[in-house]
């Protein structure tokens, strides 16, 4: 059986090793305290906490999260800690929902803690599908094991002993090294029954999900675990209270659980030392879009936006201007240049009319359209949307079809009004949050950039030059008469005669923008307008 | 046109499944995963095993299909060896993409969205894929092909045909 003595030995013997082939690798820097980072400009501003072994130690190698402390705070508290403490130190560390709702973690603990039920269960929601998020995926792939610990952890306060692991089957390596950690566990004695001598047991079995980005909605999730369509329940209870089978059950996302095992080896009070009074600790984002560096970062909660943009991300690509930033995925909203100071926490985000979500960011800059993302991200939930509450099911497709019209150069005066209103309906009435913040990007866009809708619809005009329908191409007077935009045209709308200048026949022109790329780079004649 | 499961073909796959089944059936929530199994070993959800699975779970057929109705990933059709992509964007349809898709269709002897019963092609019709210079295109698995003509069909498809 494995006793604290032999974890301690395993980390005694495999530290050195680790450590001698991070020394060779060059990558990191090993400080005297024992912790080991990344070293590199991109790193310097990050604080990780989720992320810490992510690209240090090899996922596949229970050994390696061992040298890590890995474990060592599970059984730490199995040993010296009641269940009731464990709940309060979660409390007083104040370690918020990383899913997106912010959710305080040690309340939804200790309403799980209160039921007294024959099973309970702890189940880890692994099903990231926001466009542009990935840093689930990330901690999945990289450190499988400080998931598991959280989850065993979280399971020994509330008294679980089932956990489930529901992770998108779009992950196909994350799903292979979860297997892989979940079989070295049980092997070595971490999961399995009495563990550690203890009497606890705890065991975690995987279930993949099938594509249904709403199965990411706790009750959804649960329904697709129990084997059925995966639609949202009515909440008349919370989860904790009666949740899979109808036993309490905790939820935490990925990247709350990653956060756990890390707050009790190094305490409440270090962990509350970062980020802000009401939310602590840090986030991972996932830098993407026109940003010189991409990536995930990692930032104590409250850093200003401007300083994840720029300050890491080293700003927009090809010096163009910076327009906005949207977070939060199909469920947050647009923020404005004028607003990159904003400090990125819930409470910040929430007060602009976005929200932290999951942690997308994506970077826009001049030539993105405000009124085309919006209608990206509509396009997005009228296709995730499961169906089961009208105003999320008939009020997105009508609010796409509004977006639609926009952006074709049929949008009428009064229907910027029309969708705010529908807005207010979709997000008052919806069943779950995918409909409940399904408006969020139409209605942050249209409060920012209203003047872009206007533009749209008043004058035809796309103000970014995104827009195809609202453009047209143009021959300009440098043209040299060379032919091969004529040549290049699918649709044959181009005539004049060799060496003479050429023109479009906007009638006909479908705007597929290909005599813009025949005409050659030195001339380049053909403009967008 | 119907597509026809070949149990005797699949007689292994068929066995394995069962077990598969027989092995799973006490766990709660058993439907999904062996759902998803079906959909890995088969390449799609075959009518005769949704049956297979229906009887030896007790579940009702209707509430099978709506579980997988629900999810993106499951499918009732199968997806052929090869996957013709027709582009009916706006620069290949006004080239006459239209009769390329009928054209394929017609030798193959399927509509869009069907996998031929020997398994061999599926075709899709997609949106734009980004070389309306090029109109009309075809994409065959990883393969494009610019300004296809009609004429042209039949030796493509003999291309990619193997030998039986």
């Amino acid at each position: 059986m494995l006793t604290l003595d032999k974890l301690q030995q395993i980390k005694k013997e495999h530290r050195p090793v680790l450590e001698a082939r991070l020394r060779e690798a060059g990558n990191v820097d090993i400080h005297e305290d024992g912790s080991i980072v990344l070293n590199g400009d991109y790193y310097k501003k990050q604080v990780r906490i989720a992320l810490k072994n992510c690209g240090i130690i090899n996922p596949g190698s229970i050994e390696d999260y061992i040298s890590v402390d890995g474990y060592s705070a599970f059984a730490n508290l199995l040993f010296n800690k009641s269940r009731a403490d464990i709940i309060e130190d979660m409390t007083a560390s104040n370690l918020r929902g990383r899913g997106g709702a912010g959710f305080p973690t040690g309340r939804k603990w200790a309403e799980a803690f209160k039921y007294d039920d024959d099973q309970k269960y702890m189940i880890c929601n692994a099903d990231e599908g926001d466009p542009g998020a990935f840093m689930d995926r990330s901690i999945l792939e990289n450190d499988p094991h400080c998931v598991l610990e959280g989850m065993a952890i979280g399971g020994y306060a509330v008294g679980a002993t089932q956990g489930f692991i529901y992770v998108r089957a779009e992950y196909p390596i994350a799903v292979k090294r979860l297997k892989i950690a979940i079989e070295q566990a049980k092997e070595l004695g971490i999961l399995g029954k009495n563990i550690l001598g203890t009497g606890f047991d705890f065991d975690i079995e995987l279930r993949l999900g099938s594509g249904a980005f709403v199965c990411g909605e706790g009750t959804a999730l649960i329904e697709s675990i129990e084997g059925k369509r995966g639609m949202p329940r009515t909440k008349i209870h919370r989860t904790a209270h009666k949740g899979l089978w109808q036993k309490p059950t905790i939820i935490n996302n990925v990247e709350t659980y990653a956060n756990v095992p890390v707050i009790f080896q190094r305490g409440v009070d270090w962990f509350r030392s970062i980020g802000t009074e009401k939310s602590p600790g840090t986030k991972v984002f996932a830098l993407v879009g026109k940003v010189e560096k991409a990536g995930l970062v990692e930032v104590p909660m409250g850093m200003p936006l401007r300083e994840i943009v720029y300050d890491i991300g080293g700003g927009v690509q090809n010096g163009k201007a910076f327009k906005a930033v949207q977070t939060g995925g199909p469920s947050g909203g647009c923020i404005p240049a004028e607003l990159i100071d904003t400090p990125v926490d819930f409470e910040s985000l929430a007060k602009i009319g976005s929200i932290m979500g999951s942690g997308g960011m994506v970077v826009m800059d001049e030539n993105t359209c405000m009124v085309d993302i919006a209608r990206f991200f509509l396009d997005f939930t009228v296709e995730e949307s499961c169906g089961k509450c009208v105003p999320c099911r008939e009020g997105t497709k009508r609010m796409l079809e509004l977006l639609d019209k926009v952006v074709e150069g049929n949008g009428e005066e009064g229907d910027i009004e029309r969708m705010v209103s529908l807005a207010d309906t979709i997000t008052s009435a919806s069943l779950c949050g995918l409909g409940q913040t399904a408006s969020n990007p139409v209605t942050t866009t249209i409060h920012y950039f209203r003047n872009e809708y206007e533009a749209h619809i008043k004058d035809h005009k796309c103000p970014a030059g995104s827009c195809a329908a609202l453009l047209e191409y143009f021959i300009t007077d440098k043209c040299i008469g060379c032919g091969k935009c004529a040549k290049a045209c699918p649709v044959s709308c181009i005539s004049g005669k060799l060496k003479e200048r050429h023109v479009i026949d906007q009638e006909q022109c479908i705007k597929c923008g290909a005599c813009m790329e025949a005409c050659p780079p030195k001339v380049s004649a053909v403009i967008k307008r | 046109m119907e597509f026809v499961f070949d149990k005797e073909k699949n007689k292994e796959k068929i066995e394995n499944f069962k077990m598969f089944i027989q092995d799973h059936k006490d766990t709660s929530g058993v439907l999904m995963p062996v759902l998803q199994e079906a959909q890995n070993v088969f390449g799609y959800l075959p009518l005769e095993i949704l049956q297979l699975i229906s009887r030896t779970l007790n579940i009702p057929m209707s509430e099978i299909y709506g579980v997988a109705t629900f999810y993106a990933q499951f499918s009732f059709v199968p997806k052929g060896e090869n996957i013709i992509s027709v582009c009916l964007g706006t620069a290949c349809y006004v080239k006459g993409a239209q009769t390329i898709l009928e054209e394929i269709e017609n030798q193959l002897g399927i509509k869009a969205g069907y996998t031929t019963p020997d398994l061999q092609f599926s075709i899709n019709s997609t949106r734009c894929v980004g070389d309306c210079s090029l109109a009309p295109v075809i994409v065959i698995n990883e393969d494009i092909y610019p300004k296809v003509s009609k004429d042209q069909i039949k030796g493509l498809i003999e291309k990619y045909k193997s030998e039986v």
